[in-house]
């Protein structure tokens, strides 16, 4: 590009300025991965070893052995997988009315969906919870997912994404005699593709990584989510066992890790869309 | 264009028919009136299923919360939530009292103002760097630097907890090459605070990368030829073209940036629980502590002020966007 007349020296500077960099950010999830495979031992030895002497498959062995850990997983992967085809759906919905359509009270649902948009989880968490605790879902499946099925946020990146499509193709729908229902099947959601996977991704890693509501709601083992079970063996009687923690915590990292680095690119055009809109 | 075919099909042949309407003008008005309504009908069986959930589990709650924080309802009035009294502003005037809300309000603040500059300035510094002087690996710096965004707080802070211990922790291990004597991180009322702050940033800077990325493309590259051929050094095209024209983007990073570090909850929840002697105790983290001890009424003013203060700085930051462009 531009800075042709940069010189080796500062070039070289820069990339290990942006090595360095990189190394500082990955090395705490390698530390993590390798941990999980050493024994409480070698984990407590100083200076600690970087690759496991004696690796064992121990820790896992014990989280996995528990029944809590395996339960948990299903809870979280089950739980994310009903909130994002959800937020999907409806969002997706109400984003072509907000988008395209008109009708009374468009402006009043708009407004409700701007004004909630940054509403901190903790102003609802008091009601919420009465009011959950009184359909008697504490401690349900229904309590952990009724509250997250829709988003502001997923109105507002849909009807974004929408209200970008030409409204040619309405219109050639329209004069072929198709309904608005009609339209939004078979020629919005086929266009959605891009904006539905982006708030779809960002929908289920919210939903895999949300802490505070499951915390609440979650009362028993059987229904923790694996934040929850893993912030609460941490602070609780395996406050030191550091090998199991480190289990604990790739088992919740490297899944959606994995997944990342498979849509990456996705991901990334999901962020920087939702920025610059 | 194939998604148009289906609608050619018998089910939607109902259309003829309007060849034996009355004359051309009432039809197209009777048309146009039937095609509104037909619309306002659709839009609202579309919007019907978000509607009743938004306003039951959000914006119900957003309203009740405020009506709890006028009341003195605690965790017993449960299952009768409407037979508790009225106490006006008790509750607030109780809150600005405590002494350990004015500690989590000043290590909030602590946190933001620390924390965000430190996440926006790594997360532009990256950005910058990817942008203009790296040409090989570019996606694989950009995916590394964006992973921890993709992690779970609770994970992350159980990892960085014991990276942080003071014996064996790695952190202490790299300072000791160097012949430093790092302190207990998490046990230090001086150090528990900026440890999570760091972690915080380490975790955060990707999102702000990522859009700062977005924004320095659609800076055009002729100004910066154009300046360069003026004579104007990297500074100072950095100061008068990028900056400038990064406004809106830095500014709304900021709102989002702060709002989110207002919240902050996870990382003293697993690495310190709020200590030692409250020094990392968040405001989200008092509000948790007040509704666990069952105190719903006196939670909800807490959470009111924290969300007050959110809408109060996002208010003020988009005015000054909207007046700067």
């Amino acid at each position: 590009m531009l800075n042709t007349k940069k010189s080796a020296t500062s070039q070289w500077l820069l990339y290990t300025v942006v090595t360095l960099g990189f190394v500082a950010v990955i090395t705490p999830f390698v530390w993590m991965i390798l941990g999980s495979f050493k024994g409480q031992g070698e984990l407590l030895r100083v200076p600690p070893t970087w690759w496991p002497e004696a690796p064992t498959l121990e820790n896992y062995r014990t989280l996995f052995g528990k029944g809590m850990f395996p339960r948990s997983f299903a809870n979280s992967t089950f739980v994310a997988v009903v909130v994002t085809a959800a937020n999907v759906t409806f969002c997706s919905m109400v984003g072509y009315a907000l988008a395209k359509l008109k009708f009374r009270g468009k402006n009043l649902v708009f407004a409700l969906v701007m004004a909630t948009l940054m509403v901190p989880g903790m102003v609802t968490l008091v009601p919420l919870f009465v009011l959950v605790a009184n359909l008697g879902m504490v401690d349900t499946y229904p309590g952990l997912i009724l509250p997250f099925l829709v988003t502001p946020f997923g109105v507002f990146l849909m009807r974004q994404f929408i209200i970008d499509l030409p409204d040619d193709l309405l219109d050639a729908g329209r004069i072929d005699g198709a309904g608005e229902l009609r339209i939004f099947r078979q020629i919005i959601l086929p266009l959605c593709g891009p904006g539905v996977a982006t708030l779809g991704i960002l929908t289920f890693l919210s939903s895999w990584n949300s802490f505070l509501w499951p915390l609440v709601v979650a009362q028993t083992q059987d229904y923790y989510t694996l934040p929850v079970a893993l912030a609460l063996f941490s602070t609780g009687q395996h406050e030191t066992d550091y090998g199991l923690l480190l289990a604990g915590a790739t088992v919740v990292v490297l899944p959606i890790v994995i997944v990342f680095l498979i849509l990456q690119r996705r991901f990334i055009e999901g962020i920087a869309t939702t920025g610059i809109k | 264009m194939t998604a148009l075919s289906p609608a050619r099909s018998p089910e939607a042949s109902t259309v003829p028919p309007v060849d034996d309407r009355p004359p051309a003008a009432r039809r197209r008005q009777g048309r146009r009136k039937g095609n509104s309504a037909r619309q306002s009908r659709a839009a609202w069986i579309l919007s019907l299923p978000f509607m009743l959930l938004f306003v039951i589990f959000t914006a119900g709650p957003v309203i009740s919360s405020l009506y709890m924080s006028f009341t003195d309802i605690k965790s017993r009035d449960l299952r009768s939530p409407f037979a508790v009294s009225f106490v006006g502003l008790e509750n607030y005037a109780n809150v600005f009292a405590d002494e350990r809300f004015r500690k989590a309000a000043f290590n909030t603040a602590y946190f933001v103002v620390v924390g965000v500059p430190l996440t926006l300035g790594i997360a532009l510094a990256a950005a910058l760097a990817l942008n203009t002087g790296i040409t090989k690996f570019r996606t694989v710096f950009r995916v590394g630097y964006y992973t921890p965004v993709v992690t779970s707080i609770v994970a992350v802070a159980v990892v960085w907890r014991f990276l942080l211990r003071e014996d064996v922790g790695l952190v202490n291990t790299i300072l000791r090459w160097f012949g430093v004597n790092g302190p207990d991180w998490l046990g230090s009322t001086t150090w528990a605070m900026p440890s999570l702050i760091a972690m915080a940033s380490w975790r955060n800077f990707g999102t702000a990368m990522i859009i700062f990325l977005a924004g320095l493309q659609s800076v055009p590259v002729m100004l910066h030829e154009a300046a360069a051929i003026d004579g104007a050094n990297s500074w100072q095209r950095f100061r008068h073209i990028t900056v400038p024209l990064l406004r809106p983007t830095i500014l709304f990073v900021m709102v989002t940036t702060i709002v989110g570090y207002l919240q902050f909850f996870e990382e003293p929840f697993v690495m310190t629980l709020g200590g030692p002697l409250d020094s990392t105790i968040s405001m989200s983290m008092f509000t948790y502590g007040q509704f666990s001890f069952g105190n719903y009424g006196f939670a909800s003013a807490t959470s009111y002020v924290l969300f007050v203060i959110i809408v109060c700085l996002s208010a003020v930051q988009f005015r000054f966007l909207r007046s700067n462009t």
